[in-house]
């Protein structure tokens, strides 16, 4: 449940609070998304779409945040001989 | 793709991994309620990864599998009355109703529309005012905001040819329900990210004082599940239970306010049938008086056939989490995705859809190589 | 509930205006021959015999010929990138080919709806004609019907090609052993994008683009290379897995790919994860699959790579012994995790 991917704000097409209406872009390509429930969204933000329609703004500074912090955990231990599974491919 | 492509990253995965077999001193039993995350999670074999250290319940998260029959069957036959378009989301199209699935009412000459948005629905209505266009309403509480935003826009736009079937379920209700069975093993929830983005976390708080049981915010690529699992984790390790948030970059502690007024404006809380579970007090909503007019059921009331019984599919079971979709009999010989005894066969993200397409049709443990 | 009155009409002197085929067009009459002689063998002037014989007479060939068909029902008639006269003649030229044929001759059969207008049919017959000079086939005969409203969708053709085999013939994946190589020749899932988001008005720019394309020279270019080639296959409807799927079928092998060596371009790659889509169960028209003895993967990407239709060409994988899965993938995490078979057409997904 709940495919929801995030995209960025380029354009805005409508501002009215009930149909209000951007471009989004998706890595490649951009579609215009409903954004009556982030009216508030700005020009270079990213939202997160679910069925066309944007559900929430992503906050970039916690993303962020939590990248950084997971590159300083520490890499994996060596598995032990007996879980190392060579078996192909 | 930016902010999905770097928590697929491989080696925040594999530290993450590390993480969770370092602080595991003994297996754990979580339960992630959302489809969109068995689909992740078995497509990147992190069930796999983690066999003996934490074993992953798939809970009932497919609304496209709770949906009941007699929904579907309803959205069959108004689909071949002739003056009616059944507009749907493509996950619903193949899940057999008593009498067949939406895919066999269009074969025999049904009026059935798939679209990616609801939308899209009010469109269709506005193009054919000719036809009474009926939407297949669906899903958690990640998609009732955008049903929302299309009764207020058929409102506005004074449609009288467009209706919904409503069949949105609430997930919460859902967790009580298996929390509270005598045979639950659940000990802590992967809270379900994008029904938190709408509703916030809130709620979790008092479910968790309840039942003792850590709920996390868990979002939905491979990096965010195993942050969610490491935290589900660490708090069983160290007895402190909690509501806690990995998903915040989405997610907030208190959800999307403008998106929960939409739907507050729009439905009002019910009790629903859940497909296999019977009826879950306050488990779906329903149009408020206001807004009754966009209700499909008394619009086209008179049309319903009794309910037909299938008795093979063991989706109870398989959507609590009591029995893996591997351990019913019927599981890849006479259920596979082509010929679905039941929901969770068909949708993408129904447990034995996933254990099928994922772990082939056989429960082998999957194959392992160092990279 | 609002009424839409549609204006009267008195069906005898309901005609069209000129513009749209009817059934009386179908009846082999004067309509018919005056479609034929003005509409239909003019566009395809340069790329047909000169003769309206209901058989053609074809020359003897010297070894032996390989003969396909295939019928053509996409909706909508046309898309970035193509149409269903791109289609219909490529579709089949392409079978010929991965069959290690030399396309020399196609059959054309339209089977009209009423109501049709001529300008579309005008259109597909340009991009038939167009198709079949860049793939150097001629039509050599072909049929027309027009059947009542309801009973097509629009516009259905049905080819049927003909080809010289030539040598060395291609093995075929019954002779797929372990180590040999998969190749793709170029970025997957383009076509079946492209008619997906014409189809459901999706509304994404830039519009995915069908990879619509003649594999002759692609083929003909891993046979200069000299590459010995096991099997080939264009990856039409259910996309590469479907390949992989059917040729897992036909060996003892396991087919092992790397998502991380797939070609996808970031259009392609933006509507699927949008739609909930992968990438490898989505149609192609103009890209194959390719299975090469061990070692040969690189000389045949070079090979592919100097033609423009397969200019991306990659290697995305191996054959293996067999394990469980038939067909397997690897992602990001290391492990390989069988890769499903397409059941039924791809449905875009919110959950």
């Amino acid at each position: 449940m709940c495919l929801a991917i995030p995209g960025k704000v380029v354009q805005w097409i409508d501002r009215d609070p009930l149909t209000a209406l951007a471009d989004v872009e998706f890595g490649g390509v951009t579609r215009p998304c409903h954004m009556a429930c982030v009216p508030e969204a700005r020009l270079g933000d990213y939202v997160v779409v679910h069925a066309g329609v944007a559900i929430a703004r992503l906050d970039a500074d916690e993303a962020a945040r939590v990248l950084t912090e997971l590159a300083s955990l520490p890499d994996e231990v060596e598995w032990p001989a007996a879980d190392r599974r060579e078996t192909a491919p | 793709m930016k902010f999905l492509d770097e928590f697929r990253d491989p080696t925040a995965a594999r530290r993450l991994l590390a993480e969770i077999r370092r602080a595991a001193t003994r297996p754990w039993t979580l339960m992630e309620v959302c489809g969109g995350q068995t689909h992740s999670l078995l497509r990147h074999g992190i069930d796999a990864e983690l066999e003996g250290i934490v074993e992953l319940i798939h809970g009932p998260g497919c609304p496209v599998c709770v949906t009941p029959l007699e929904a579907i069957d309803f959205a069959c036959e108004l689909c071949l009355r002739g003056d009616t378009m059944l507009v749907s989301f493509g996950d619903m199209l193949r899940v057999p109703g008593s009498r067949g699935s939406l895919l066999d009412a269009r074969a025999a000459g049904g009026n059935v529309r798939t679209v990616y948005s609801p939308l899209d629905a009010v469109e269709l209505a506005h193009r054919h005012p000719e036809l009474q266009v009926v939407f297949f309403a669906v899903g958690f509480e990640t998609t009732t905001p955008t049903t929302a935003l299309a009764v207020h826009l058929a409102a506005a736009r004074e449609l009288e040819n467009f209706s919904l079937l409503v069949a949105h379920v609430r997930v919460m209700p859902a967790m009580e329900a298996i929390a509270a069975s005598a045979d639950c093993r659940v000990q802590a929830f992967l809270a379900a990210g994008h029904v938190c983005t709408v509703t916030g976390c809130a709620e979790y708080a008092p479910f968790v004082a309840r039942f003792q049981i850590p709920v996390v915010v868990t979002g939905f690529e491979p990096v965010d599940l195993l942050q969610g699992i490491l935290e589900c984790v660490r708090q069983l390790e160290s007895g402190r239970l909690r509501v806690a948030n990995c998903y915040r970059r989405t997610a907030h502690d208190s959800g999307n306010p403008t998106a929960q007024r939409l739907v507050s404006d729009v439905f009002e809380i019910c009790d629903r049938p859940w497909r296999g579970f019977g009826v879950i007090p306050r488990g779906g909503v329903k149009l408020r008086a206001e807004f009754k007019r966009f209700d499909a059921e008394p619009r086209f009331a008179g049309t319903r056939l009794p309910v037909l019984d299938p008795t093979e599919c063991k989706s109870a079971d398989v959507l609590a989490g009591r029995i893996k979709p591997t351990a019913c009999a019927s599981f890849g010989t006479t259920c596979t995705p082509d010929s679905p005894l039941g929901a969770p066969m068909v949708s993408s993200e129904g447990a034995c859809a996933a254990y099928f397409r994922y772990a082939g049709s056989s429960h082998t443990p999957t194959h392992a190589t160092r990279p | 509930m609002n009424q839409h009155l549609s204006s009267p009409s008195c069906p005898a002197l309901s005609t069209t205006d000129g513009q749209q085929i009817t059934l009386a067009h179908g009846e082999g009459g004067r309509l018919m021959r005056r479609l034929l002689r003005e509409r239909i063998l003019p566009a395809l002037e340069g790329t047909r015999k000169h003769d309206e014989d209901d058989a053609a007479t074809l020359p003897l060939v010297k070894g032996q010929c390989a003969f396909t068909t295939d019928s053509y029902v996409v909706s909508p008639l046309s898309f970035p990138g193509g149409d269903i006269g791109t289609l219909c003649v490529y579709g089949t030229v392409n079978d010929l080919a991965v069959a290690g044929a030399r396309p020399l001759w196609i059959s054309l059969s339209l089977i009209i709806e009423e109501g049709l207008g001529l300008p579309v049919l005008d259109s597909v017959l340009q991009s038939i004609a167009a198709a079949a000079r860049e793939a150097n086939v001629t039509v050599v005969t072909g049929d027309t019907k027009v059947v009542p409203r309801g009973a097509a969708d629009r516009l259905f053709i049905n080819t049927s090609g003909v080809g010289l085999l030539l040598s060395p013939p291609i093995a075929g994946p019954a002779e797929l052993r372990s180590n040999d190589e998969l190749l793709v020749s170029g970025p997957i899932g383009r076509h079946g994008m492209a008619v997906m988001a014409a189809r459901e008005q999706l509304d994404i720019q830039p519009c995915p683009t069908s990879d619509c394309a003649s594999l002759v020279a692609a083929v003909e270019a891993l046979r200069a290379a000299e590459v010995p080639v096991v099997a080939l296959r264009d990856a039409t409807r259910g996309g590469v897995a479907a390949v992989l799927h059917e040729w897992a079928d036909r060996c003892d092998c396991t087919l092992a790919i790397e998502e991380a060596s797939i070609p996808v371009t970031p259009d392609v790659r933006g509507v699927c994860e949008l739609l909930g889509l992968d990438p490898l169960h989505v149609a192609n028209e103009g890209t194959m699959v390719a299975a090469v003895r061990p070692g040969f993967g690189a000389a045949a990407t070079d090979a592919l790579r100097k033609v423009p239709a397969s200019a991306k060409a990659a290697i995305i994988g191996r054959t293996t012994e067999r394990s469980i899965s038939p067909v397997v993938v690897r992602r990001g995490l290391g492990r390989y995790l069988p890769l499903d078979e397409p059941s039924g057409a791809p449905l875009p997904r919110i959950c």
